[in-house]
């Protein structure tokens, strides 16, 4: 049986790991490569490496993180962040990434989607949706959630799906660094819309969340960041707890 | 001993070669090349294979003698090589993914959908799957039986031969993720991604 997977997202910058509210206040909290094989010893599903501030500044130090991350685990590896062309996508496989997720790129030009995903496979090409909830509709932004787009959320992932993407990234930026929870409804939205996987992420404060995604969300992998990386609660203790709820996890 | 990898520009191999060299150390060459005369000479292959069956078979054909020399090796010298992924699948007579393209005829049978059942199963099955192994394997020494292994794929082998099944998942129906035959090895899972039970199979591999 296929088991939905659990996948530590690490923000970094700069080449340093760090976690944001809402994208600001951020806190230097350790070297990437090094907390990726924690996690994946710890039994880790996928890693996730977000480049939050890669759009702006020092982007190149994203290439080394990875390649010395991809040395030393060996689950997959999504990278994500500042990634704007097909060459880009390029550069991080190169470098040792397995996946790469796109977002501001997809909105502003999904040719880049369709190319690397005929161009690499769409198993690599992960589609992030940053969504925030407008009335009752969820409108995409872009640029780590700074701006909107006016595009329809639930739209805008069935395109995805059919431009080439193979896996959805979704992200609720009125939860994100929250701990509030998953926006349930945003997931459930999105996941019963498309064929491809989704992966619930933003807001993660606790482990009834992550089975909340799985389990009323229908999210194939749940993405989560600071319960994990502040030490609140570790991998095993998180799959321990799926496994509790009734949810196939590997252990 | 060496072992190749070989470079036919088929997406992305740098975890192959990563995972290789972690479980090699010292012990063993690993060379990442798409030139004959080092594939000839080299002990065992490794044929990886990302992106479509039609993009892979291209992307061999590219490379001039490439089908030929894979062929004398693991056909004629019956050489060790392990097909990962669109690499096993290309083992088939042929594949159906964006349009009918002949494979290399090594284990014959068909490559085509998996069936989603009206969207019932999401495609690409993407994730950490259990292994059913049907039948004693090498490669599959000292690793039980319902291991986790890590897949990416849409497209599923479907050999002829029942018997060169080593293991099948459980994903809509019971794929296929590893054959072999005789001195021919495939997975559809991705042994690199796999973590410590990969190396294992890795390394299970290195030592055939």
């Amino acid at each position: 049986m296929l088991k939905n997977r659990i996948i530590p997202c690490l923000d970094v910058k700069d080449g340093r790991v760090v976690k944001g509210i809402n994208f600001v206040n951020l806190n230097d909290a350790g070297d990437p490569a090094e907390q990726a094989k924690i996690y994946s010893d710890g039994g880790a599903d996928e890693i996730c490496f977000l480049d939050i501030t890669a759009s702006n500044e020092n982007r190149d130090t994203i290439y080394d993180v990875v390649e010395k991350t991809s040395k030393k685990c060996f689950v997959p590896l999504t990278v994500g962040g500042g990634v704007r062309s097909t060459d880009d996508i390029n550069k991080l496989l190169n470098c040792g990434a397995d996946k790469v997720s796109i977002n501001t790129a997809a909105v502003k030009n999904p040719e880049v989607v369709k190319d690397s995903s005929q161009k690499f496979g769409s198993q690599c090409i992960v589609v992030a949706i940053d969504a925030k909830k407008i009335g009752n509709k969820w409108e995409i932004f872009t640029h780590g959630g700074r701006n909107s787009t006016g595009l329809d959320a639930i739209e805008f992932a069935k395109r995805m799906e059919e431009t080439g993407a193979g896996e959805l990234l979704v992200t609720s930026m009125d939860r994100d660094g929250t701990q509030i929870g998953y926006d349930i409804e945003l997931i459930l939205k999105i996941s019963s819309k498309v064929n491809i996987p989704v992966i619930a992420s933003g807001g993660v404060g606790n482990l009834d969340h992550l089975v909340d995604g799985i389990k009323l969300g229908n999210a194939s992998a749940v993405l989560a960041a600071s319960i994990f990386h502040y030490g609140k609660y570790s991998v095993k203790q998180a799959k321990e707890y799926l496994d509790s709820k009734g949810i196939p996890v590997r252990i | 001993m060496n072992i190749t990898i070989v470079d036919y520009k088929s997406g992305n191999i740098s975890s192959i070669i990563n995972s290789f060299n972690e479980v090699a150390k010292d012990k063993v060459k690993i060379e990442v090349t798409s030139d004959i005369n080092k594939i000839k000479s080299s002990d065992k292959v490794v044929l990886p294979g990302q992106g479509s069956f039609k993009s892979c078979v291209q992307g061999l054909n590219n490379i001039n003698g490439l089908i030929d020399t894979l062929n004398e090796f693991a056909i004629n010298n019956k050489k060790p090589l392990l097909g990962i992924c669109v690499g096993l699948q290309m083992f088939a007579d042929i594949g159906y993914e964006e349009t009918e393209t002949k494979g290399l005829g090594w284990i014959s049978g068909k490559v085509s959908k998996i069936d989603n059942k009206n969207g019932k199963y999401k495609l690409p099955h993407i994730g950490w799957n259990q292994i059913n192994i049907v039948k004693e394997s090498k490669i599959f020494k000292d690793i039980e039986n319902n291991s986790h292994m890590y897949f990416v794929h849409s497209y599923e082998f479907i050999p002829k031969d029942k018997n060169v099944i080593s293991a099948t998942t459980d994903y809509s129906s019971n794929v296929v993720c590893a054959v072999e035959k005789e001195n021919i090895f495939g997975t559809q899972f991705h042994p690199e991604k796999s973590d410590r039970v990969g190396l294992k199979m890795i390394n299970n591999f290195m030592e055939l």
